[in-house]
């Protein structure tokens, strides 16, 4: 008999194919109510520093350089109070096989699917995880498909994942291209049904765990070449699990002090689902349309618990405008001499503004830089803006509007990191919690638990459950 | 234009009508189907917007309409941003003319 292949029928089986595709059983770690182990996840479901930085290093990931900025700090300092202005350092981790952070996820991920027996990997991204995941499968000699949101109905599509598909097929990847739309989990469930391969999902403790790397060689490499830890550390944020990883890492490292700031590109008001608005924003990741529903509601990804869970480690959440990124994409190349991926960027736009904050004998590091080339490139991403109707122009970045216009800072006096509201975001997720899972009561490990996930006090968590109307434990 | 078995091509298929579409999709994506693409090799002589069955890179057989053969990457560079000039222009006199220049 054929199974049925509906929508409504594939989505009903998704626990079940999620479980055969990712080998965990999440229900250990589960109360049955909002608390879940998340540590014990951790635990036992991933590796140890030591055998993720053997996994990695087996196929050249990881280990990459840590750069000081001095010509963007100089500049920056020429706009901070006096005796302002941080050093600004970066990581770069373009220096990676495929070009970005994201091997280190994927090295773990696609070693753990080999050592599972699966014959392939399959991971739904449109992003530089692909790339990354589709390099580790060519390594580790296992197949590999990426399935992407890429077009619009009229078949045009971001010129970043155009790219992005073709590094995938460099790698030996088949691409799966898909039309906007939230199904694409609808045929990402149907091709880990078909296949039988393993779910490279970015959000499962392996990806994570792989993440932890990069947070503890930067401990290891600031001790080394300056004596001491980093102040402040930028991750940009969007599924959270950059900031997750790095700051695990970091306290791994024993670097519990370190100030970790996520940065987001600010889309406000753009809709992510909507086939009209798909064309009209000009980054693909890394941005407010993520990295607030994700940190907000980590456990929306495709996996029943997502081990990406930014709230729990995040100190500040600040957003940048996109013509600030481009602006700082093109300040890195023509001063620093390092021409990288916009995407990447978003960290050093805020780390150029946070800088001017922060004493001169401070130190702010951007966590990561990303490959660029055709297609990923603000030459690209630009010129691809202006011919959707997005007007560019220099001016004050401030009255930027997404999918209007894009405005450069008419000096790099003008670009100013914008923090979001943490009690806003941290308030959110707890309504998030009690909303989806349509819970009434809330125990006192359910309390703990929240206060944990979402940085707070116990009874801030309790003064917010009770605007929810739900039965608490006291 | 007739393709031959073997060629590297790709194939178009709608995943879901518009009335398929899932309930969360917002209005202006609802009204448009869910589409896909995939590359492959060709089983059998075509051409161009038949139904045919392809071969992928990891071996899954799939079927749908032909879109083209051996498609290429047509991404670039996009038309030259002439803003973007300006940012190097500007950046490397405020740094050259500040009393950072030691």
């Amino acid at each position: 008999m054929h199974k049925d292949m509906s929508y409504q029928a594939v989505m009903a089986r998704k626990n079940e194919i999620m479980k055969q595709a990712i080998g965990i059983d999440y229900s250990v770690f589960e109360s049955g109510t909002i608390a879940f182990d998340y540590e014990r996840m951790m635990r036992e479901t991933g590796y140890t520093l030591e055998e993720m930085q053997s996994i990695q290093g087996s196929t050249g990931v990881g280990n990459t350089p840590l750069l000081e900025l001095r010509n963007l700090t100089a500049l920056a300092r020429k706009f901070a109070p006096k005796g302002k202005g941080a050093r600004i350092f970066i990581k770069d981790e373009a220096s990676n096989p495929s070009g970005s952070f994201k091997a280190r996820r994927a090295a773990n991920a696609v070693y753990h699917a080999k050592k599972l027996g699966y014959k392939g990997v399959i991971a739904a991204t449109s992003g530089n995880y692909g790339a990354a995941v589709a390099s580790q499968a060519a390594m580790q000699g296992l197949k590999c498909i990426i399935v992407q949101e890429c077009y619009d109905s009229k078949g045009v599509g971001q010129p970043e994942i155009i790219e992005k598909a073709r590094k995938c097929e460099a790698y030996g990847a088949e691409v799966v291209q898909l039309s906007v739309g939230p199904e694409l989990f609808y045929t990402f469930l149907k091709l880990l049904e078909e296949t039988q391969y393993f779910n490279a999902s970015l959000y499962t403790p392996f990806g994570i765990a792989g993440v932890e790397t990069l947070g503890y060689e930067l401990a290891v490499q600031f001790r080394e070449k300056e004596g001491r830890d980093p102040d402040v550390v930028v991750c940009t944020n969007a599924g959270g699990g950059n900031l997750t990883g790095t700051a695990r890492g970091l306290i791994k490292s024993g670097a519990e002090g370190v100030q970790v700031v996520g940065a987001s590109v600010n889309l406000q008001g753009l809709h992510m689902a909507s086939d009209k608005q798909f064309n009209r924003k000009s980054f693909t990741t890394g941005h407010t349309g993520f990295g607030i529903p994700f940190s907000t509601w980590p456990d929306r990804s495709d996996v029943p618990r997502s081990a990406a869970r930014p709230l729990r480690y995040m100190d500040r959440y600040v957003t940048v405008s996109q013509g600030e990124v481009f602006y700082m994409t093109e300040a890195l190349a023509q001063l620093q001499g390092l021409e990288r991926g916009p995407a990447g960027n978003t960290s050093l736009a805020a780390a150029f503004s946070i800088a001017q904050e922060l004493d001169q004998d401070q130190i702010i590091v951007v966590q990561e830089t990303e490959y660029t080339g055709a297609g990923k490139h603000i030459q690209a991403q630009l010129s691809f803006a202006r011919q959707n109707g997005i007007e560019i122009k220099f001016g004050n970045p401030k009255e930027e509007i997404p999918g209007t216009n894009i405005i450069l800072p008419e000096n790099p006096g003008l670009i100013q990191a914008k923090d979001i509201d943490m009690d806003k975001i941290r308030r959110s997720y707890i309504h998030n919690s009690i909303e989806t899972t349509g819970i009434a009561y809330v125990s006192k490990t359910d309390i703990e638990f929240l206060s944990q996930d979402a940085k707070v006090s116990v009874d801030f968590v309790k003064q917010v459950l009770r605007e929810k109307n739900v039965q608490i434990e006291e | 234009m007739e393709a031959r078995k073997g060629d590297w091509v790709i194939i178009h298929n709608t995943v879901l009508t518009s009335d398929e579409r899932a309930p969360q999709v917002p209005e202006d994506t609802r009204c448009v189907p869910l589409e896909s693409w995939v590359k492959g090799f060709l089983e059998k002589n075509a051409v161009i917007g038949e139904e045919v069955i392809i071969t992928t890179i990891t071996g899954r057989k799939v079927s749908g309409k032909l879109v083209e053969i051996n498609p290429s990457y047509r991404h670039n560079f996009g038309e030259f941003v002439p803003e973007l000039l300006q940012i190097g222009i500007q950046l490397k006199e405020m740094l050259a003319g500040g009393e950072n220049n030691a």
